[in-house]
């Protein structure tokens, strides 16, 4: 049953301005499931009051507690695990991925929602010394209103990662969800109502980029944008940003991690760490390990090994508790992963498996490898967000730290090796935000994420994710 | 007084490893009802070899591959979450308790119950962010500190909060990954007995949290002397918080936080609202029966405005309703024991041979129990008894002054330094003084008022190391440094 398609403000349901609605699609069957209210500019316009009310210095949300502020997070946090089932079917019916993989974006959501209730009373600021007669200190204020743009591969986590340590630091907001995954967010809406947050401190509405995101991005009285999304879209909301009240902007976009393969790696290990690194979520991650450099001595095993797991990987039925990969998210993803197909044959890189659609309904894809892939190579390169591996061979580590590093994106990387002296020494020479060692995506609530280079500014998760939601006040008291 | 509500006492053993156990000496002592006077229960009397058992386990339970040890973080907060949410569950059963065996009013029980249960959740926050630093070396060196747990922390508390003093040890002690002995203090272990039900309940571990009920010489003793307790904390007398510390540096024992007594000062400045002032100052002396290490019990009254503000606090003390503790109405129930009540009759009569002014109260309340009226002298010194010593008994102190600068010095005069108070309008004087005095926290305009959030504990005598606040995890973390070269 889908109970919410309209926009929600003020902690109530509207219809769109326009009186439009879009279409939500199952791309596990190519079929419409429901259609939602479309918010424009003039809803965002809405939104933007009722939050800027929420945020008057004398509102019932500025006036909260820290601990009180905390309880009401943790709330949310705990409406999230006790409606676990019907949210995490939810999330496959609209993004496709196995439901055991939702009701683990879940769990992650609420514990990641738990963590920033943990901080809401522990974002000090300082007394600094001064002369004798001075009294100073920094206070770290709520910035205000924050617009929050998600993607649609983890559309409730992502959701998480921005509530988190927006509310944690006593801001309002305006969430716009993926137009092709707003159902989850607009659930968790009403759990924010029932959850008892005052009106206007969350609202979230559904749209598309070019109306609804965009109004956000350039929108006079909204004090900060956060995307997460590809980098041709950051660029343009970094722009909307500067063009308009120079909003404070971070962005969390694509990448092209590099995942390095030792010769003193146990193969099997490493070969499980590069199929999931690659494939998770349909390889539809922007830290996706989508390039494998393996070390020649292993490389021919390597290989092998890698096809044999990639075809033994279950494609099909998200909710089928076999499935273990579902369809991609749309058909625009899925011909634009089908074309790299195309291309990674044309530049000779060698297709060891996979490279076609699998079953005849939805957008699904055979996981694919191809071989013999070389920097310069278009798959090489661009960002594919779909589950095609590609096995370079390196034989100089020296070397393969500088491949791995040529590239304009920064987001994530891995190496495996029982040598910690040089996987420590890795660590200090990847250009990346996220470095693993005989690991990958080892995400941890209570460290941040984000890019180097093109991958992005700014991190989220940890201490270091609430510093883009605070404002730093310097006072200085002259004792006359 | 109305007769007492029929309180089941469920828990009377020594609770060690998750189970309960009997004394191994095989005694018992009596717990008294203050109130009254009366036996409420025996509980098992625990000694060395008592204490033994209970570190025993406790370093068990702390072994670098213990359930408690390879938890994750979030789930070391989510077991401390839901022990603060029991002693919510139970806060009706847990208050009655409270008040029973400390004589507190039941919604100052309540109260109390409700800030443990904040400050666990609190301290359960900090669990996944207590982080060390990786800090810059040149690129052939990996250098970083690690915040480990520093071990088998042994707790020694007192009787004039019993339920919040727990949870203001266990909150920071447990958000480390240490593992604890606690020892109630021997006035008043029902409370502390009741919640290491609770702690099994939660879900934590055997052996994490032992609770050893005794006195100080035989059962604290033992803890501080004990080769394996890594970290000692100790609230409660100067004078035993210095027998702790000898004893404990004799025993090679450095790792000693010390929460002690005071003597604080409460400054009233001429522009100060009255009635406020009054008010404040009367919070400030008498809240918990005076029987508050931050007790404001020097109250410094300028001289423009002495005479009205000494007839304001005998008003005030005047209408105080001290009695049964269960009585919605009483705001004072009885001092904790015979003793402490002996102590304070001792003092109130130093004050009247010293020359003090006794404005009203000054003798017993109640024909049964430990109760004492609310007491004032004014015309107080600084060199006498009543000025100098800590009373731990509703005995305010009114003295004189007219030059700030020469307050300020009497303030800060005292070998004590846990608190003091400003009350004023000009907010630039309140700044001033506060750079001037030698106090571990100073209210303005206010007092009493305690935040999870904020550390509190005392310059010079009233101890060292502080509690609440991220400042409170220092004491229960060691720190490491790692320096890696790689080759």
């Amino acid at each position: 049953e889908i109970k919410y398609t309209q926009l929600f403000i003020n902690n109530e349901w509207h219809k769109a301005a326009k009186g439009k609605t879009f279409p939500v699609i199952n791309p596990s069957t190519g079929e419409e499931i429901c259609q939602v209210e479309e918010g424009t500019r003039e809803d965002v316009d809405k939104a933007v009051e009722a939050a800027r009310k929420a945020f008057d210095i004398e509102s019932p949300w500025r006036k909260l507690e820290p601990a009180a502020r905390a309880n009401l997070i943790r709330k949310f946090a705990d409406l999230l695990r006790r409606d676990i089932d019907y949210l995490s079917k939810l999330e496959t019916l609209n993004n496709g991925k196995p439901v055991g993989d939702s009701k683990g974006d879940i769990l992650g959501s609420a514990a990641c929602i738990d963590y920033y209730a943990g901080w809401v009373d522990k974002i000090a600021g300082e007394t600094l010394p001064g002369a004798h007669d001075q009294f100073i200190y920094t206070r770290h204020e709520p910035i205000g209103v924050c617009g929050q743009i998600i993607p649609w591969n983890y559309p409730i986590m992502m959701m998480a990662w921005k509530f988190g340590p927006a509310l944690a630091c006593g801001n309002v907001i305006i969430l716009k969800p993926a137009e092709q995954t707003p159902l989850t967010a607009l659930y968790c809406a009403a759990l924010l109502k029932e959850a008892g947050f005052p009106p206007g401190v969350v609202n979230v509405i559904p749209g598309d980029g070019p109306e609804c995101g965009n109004a956000i991005a350039s929108h006079e009285h909204i004090d900060k944008v956060a995307f997460t999304g590809s980098v041709e879209i950051g660029k343009k909301i970094q722009e909307a940003a500067a063009k308009s009240n120079l909003k404070r902007v971070t962005l969390e976009l694509g990448g092209k991690s590099p995942l390095i393969i030792c010769e003193d790696a146990d193969i099997d290990y490493a070969v499980s760490v590069a199929h999931r690194a690659i494939f998770t979520n349909a390889a539809q991650n922007c830290t996706a390990g989508s390039r494998t450099f393996v070390h020649a001595k292993i490389y021919d095993q390597f290989i092998a090994k890698s096809i044999e797991l990639a075809k033994n990987r279950v494609v099909g039925d998200p909710f089928d508790s076999n499935t273990e990969q579902g369809p991609q998210i749309n058909e625009s993803q899925f011909k634009k992963i089908l074309d790299y197909v195309e291309a990674g044959k044309k530049d000779g890189a060698k297709l060891e498996c996979g490279g076609e659609r699998h079953g005849n309904k939805g957008y699904f894809i055979k996981p694919t490898i191809f071989s013999g892939v070389k920097d310069d190579m278009r798959i090489a390169r661009e960002e594919i967000f779909g589950p095609i591996m590609s096995v370079l061979k390196f034989d100089s580590y020296d070397e393969v730290i500088k491949r791995a590093n040529s590239t304009s994106f920064g987001l994530g990387a891995g190496v495996i090796t029982k040598d910690l002296t040089r996987g420590l020494t890795f660590a200090q020479r990847l250009e990346a935000g996220s470095v693993w060692v005989n690991d990958y995506d080892a995400i941890i609530n209570q460290a941040p994420f984000g890019g180097f280079k093109q991958s992005g500014h700014g991190r989220e998760l940890g201490k270091y994710g609430l510093e883009s939601y605070y404002e730093v006040k310097t006072v200085v008291v002259k004792l006359i | 007084m109305s007769p007492l509500p029929d309180i089941e006492i469920k828990y009377t053993e020594i609770f060690i490893n998750n189970e309960w156990h009997k004394a191994d000496k095989g005694k018992t002592f009596p717990v008294i009802n203050p109130s009254t006077g009366e036996v409420i229960a025996n509980v098992e009397e625990a000694t060395r070899t008592d204490v033994d058992k209970a570190v025993e386990a406790a370093r068990k339970a702390f072994h670098v591959d213990s359930p408690w040890r390879t938890m994750q973080p979030a789930d070391r907060g989510a077991l401390m979450r839901k022990f603060a949410e029991l002693l919510r569950r139970d806060i009706k059963y847990l208050a009655q308790l409270e008040t029973l065996n400390n004589g507190k009013p039941v919604h100052d029980s309540m109260g109390d119950i409700g800030l443990s249960a904040n400050c666990i959740d609190y301290y359960a926050g900090w669990v996944d962010k207590i982080t060390g630093e990786t800090i810059p070396a040149g690129n052939g060196h990996f250098l970083y500190t690690e915040h480990e747990p520093v071990g088998i922390c042994g707790q020694i508390i007192p009787w004039n909060f019993p339920i919040l003093m727990l949870a203001w040890k266990l909150g920071p002690a447990l958000a480390c990954g240490n593992t604890v002995i606690l020892k109630p203090a021997e006035q008043t272990p029902l409370s502390a007995l009741y919640c290491a039900a609770l702690i099994k309940e939660a879900g934590f571990p055997p052996g994490v949290v032992n609770i050893v009920p005794g006195d100080g010489p035989e059962c604290g003793n033992a803890i501080v002397v004990h080769p394996h307790v890594d970290k000692l904390a100790f609230t409660g007398s100067s004078e035993i918080g210095r027998l702790i510390q000898e004893t404990a540096a004799k025993h090679h024992h450095y790792r000693v936080s010390l929460e002690l007594g005071g003597k604080s000062a409460l400054i009233i400045c001429e522009d100060a609202d009255l009635d406020y002032a009054a008010k404040v100052a009367h919070q400030a002396l008498y809240f918990n029966a005076a029987q508050c290490c931050c007790a404001g019990s020097r109250t410094y009254v300028h001289a423009k405005i002495y005479d009205e503000f000494v007839a304001k606090c005998v008003e005030l003390a005047n209408k105080r309703v001290v009695g049964d503790p269960y009585d919605r109405n009483t705001e004072q129930g009885p001092q904790v024991s015979e003793e402490q009540f002996n102590k304070i009759l001792g003092y109130i009569e130093a004050g009247n041979k010293e020359g003090a002014k006794l404005e009203c109260g000054g003798k017993r309340a109640c024909d049964k129990g430990y109760f004492i009226q609310p007491t004032v002298f004014s015309g107080v010194k600084d060199d006498m008894k009543i000025a100098r010593e800590e009373i731990f008994g509703p005995v305010m102190s009114l003295l004189k002054y007219d030059c700030y600068e020469d307050v300020i010095k009497r303030a800060n005069s005292s070998s004590f330094g846990l608190a003091a108070g400003i009350v004023t309008k000009d907010l630039t004087r309140a700044l001033t003084i506060t750079k001037r005095l030698h106090a571990g926290t100073i209210w303005i305009n206010d007092y009493n008022t305690f935040w999870n959030q904020a550390p509190f504990g005392g310059f010079k005598q009233s101890g060292h190391g502080r509690e609440l606040g991220s400042y409170g995890l220092e004491g229960y973390y060691e720190v490491k440094t790692v320096s890696i070269k790689l080759a």
